[in-house]
């Protein structure tokens, strides 16, 4: 028997992911047996890559620490790559960009030491002055700035901004006795993720009013607020089983991820309909991109990170 | 043993960096041969075109795919050669034809043809990787097409020619570097091609499917 790295309220959580997971894919069958001559193909994907999302990412949660660093790492280095791809970069830039991957696995390093202060800085200051004088040493000066902006932001998103979910991992266990670290995390993916579910679903039951229509013609006021509420509600349900968050700080969580989650979102579709296309990629078929799945992620995981770092630790 | 090495190359190594640490965006899958003989035509930009080219394919065709590449560059030295001709199993193509080096013209007074090898390998139902720029050129720009191609595929007209844009791979490792940097690569596949009757109208063709291609991809220079 493997030794299961997380406690059991956390494995009560995951079944109850997988049993959720289990409703959507027979609502997507029935759906298709109701109405055979619609075409739900995209939706049947988008189930099935969830499946596959959860079934690896609960493999890496439940095994080992270090195999979750390893998971979380990955994620970076795929959003990165996905980003890198897509931006325009310049042709003398082709070696710093090697740089820029490197800061990856130093990144999960410091979070393997539980090197809170390096882990802090690193990116925003160590990589932010290394970047632009690795380019100064190639000489290219032409849209320099645009070069260094654009490189800098991108590690911020992908690995600084990200790797705080790891971070979870890193916090003292005995501050969070009923779901330890992989709890936290559980906690932040599963109201993340199911809140832009809610979103999309809310949206498309009701939507009416359009939110931000230049950036993103899909998102509705309807939408958006249908999707506080189902994940405060989700909130007050679920963070005594996963976190040592209070009532009152269980409410405010419930307010800031799917507030922080719908910027995350709409932040990265600007930048695709800057760029000019409307997936960041093809890994996730039904959902597009690694991109377009960590999107609101982005955002949600520095603020509730530094919101319990605040509070409880 | 040659040939385990060559299943294990491109089975375990050329894989794992292909799809770890590239990654590939395939559009029209589907339109990918399944089984020889046919000819699969490119843009070349990298060493990697070969390689991605080749684990677009299932593995069980792996004995039948053979790219043709030059011989004054992969014969070069004997390790080399030794790599070029059993692992990734290149059909030598003499770049100049008026001046054939002794290993292709051998003793007979007839000069052999430089495509000799690839008609070779269609006659033996083979699937023949073709780059009809004849070179990697300058990364993420695509060169004229050589009409070798219609030369070859007038002899063999029955075989299709599945023009193939790839973009990405003249930044992941380009012409001259030996550092890989990690990018998607996106390789969109087009409708087979046949031979018309003309090797204009054939060339003429190709290069429209290749530009269409390039086209759907929209993608933007890289300078």
């Amino acid at each position: 028997m493997i030794n299961l790295a997380v406690k059991p309220n956390v494995i009560w959580a995951v079944a109850g992911v997988f049993a959720l997971l289990l409703l959507a894919s027979i609502i997507v069958s029935l759906l298709q047996w109701r109405n055979p001559h619609k075409n739900y193909t995209e939706l049947r994907q988008r189930v099935n890559s969830w499946w596959g999302m959860i079934i690896v990412f609960t493999l890496a949660m439940a095994l080992n620490r270090k195999l979750s660093l390893v998971f979380f790492g990955l994620v970076s280095f795929l959003a990165l790559k996905e980003y890198l791809s897509l931006i325009p970069t310049r042709r003398a830039d082709r070696r710093v960009l090697l740089w820029a991957y490197l800061t990856i696995p130093m990144q999960y390093y410091w979070i393997h030491l539980e090197w809170y202060g390096m882990f802090i800085i690193f990116i925003p200051v160590y990589a932010f002055l290394f970047m632009p004088m690795r380019m100064v040493m190639i000489g290219e000066t032409k849209e320099f700035l645009r070069a260094a902006g654009t490189l800098h932001w991108g590690l911020m998103v992908t690995v600084f901004s990200l790797s705080h979910l790891s971070f979870l991992l890193a916090l003292p266990e005995d501050h969070n006795p009923v779901g330890g670290g992989a709890g936290l995390v559980l906690f932040l993916v599963f109201l993340t993720e199911f809140n832009d579910v809610a979103q999309y679903v809310w949206g498309k039951m009701l939507g009416r009013h359009k939110i931000i229509p230049k950036v993103s013609p899909n998102k509705t006021w309807e939408g958006f607020l249908g999707g506080v509420a189902t994940t405060l509600l989700c909130s007050w349900l679920l963070a005594p089983w996963l976190t040592p968050l209070s009532l009152v700080h269980s409410l405010a969580v419930g307010v800031i991820i799917p507030v922080a989650g719908f910027i995350g979102d709409v932040v990265i579709s600007a930048v695709k309909r800057d760029i000019g296309v409307k997936d960041s990629g093809t890994l996730l078929p039904g959902h597009g991109g690694i991109l377009d799945r960590i999107d609101s992620l982005t955002y949600t995981a520095p603020l509730f990170f530094h919101f319990m770092r605040y509070f409880y630790f | 043993m040659n040939r385990l090495l060559r299943f294990l190359f491109f089975g375990v190594a050329v894989r794992t960096v292909v799809l770890l640490l590239l990654g590939l965006n395939v559009r029209h899958r589907e339109r990918l041969p399944l089984g020889g003989p046919a000819i699969l035509v490119a843009n070349h930009n990298s060493h990697l075109d070969t390689m991605v080219l080749i684990s677009l394919l299932p593995l069980k065709l792996l004995p039948r795919i053979r790219p043709a590449a030059a011989l004054d560059y992969f014969l070069r030295n004997r390790p080399l050669a030794w790599f070029a001709l059993n692992i990734i199993g290149i059909i030598p193509v003499a770049r100049k034809a008026e001046n054939p080096t002794p290993a292709m013209s051998s003793r007979a007074a007839k000069p052999v043809h430089p495509l000799q090898g690839c008609k070779d390998a269609l006659e033996r139902g083979d699937i023949v990787i073709f780059f009809p720029e004849g070179t990697r050129g300058e990364p993420e720009q695509r060169a004229k097409f050589k009409s070798g191609i219609a030369h070859l595929i007038e002899n063999h007209p029955d075989v299709p020619v599945i023009p193939i844009f790839m973009h990405g791979l003249g930044k992941s490792l380009p012409r001259g570097e030996t550092v890989l940097v990690p990018f998607f690569c996106d390789v969109f596949v087009g409708e087979a091609l046949h031979w018309n009757g003309s090797r204009v109208d054939f060339m003429l063709n190709l290069e429209q499917g290749m530009e269409a291609l390039e086209a759907e991809g929209g993608f933007a220079e890289w300078e």
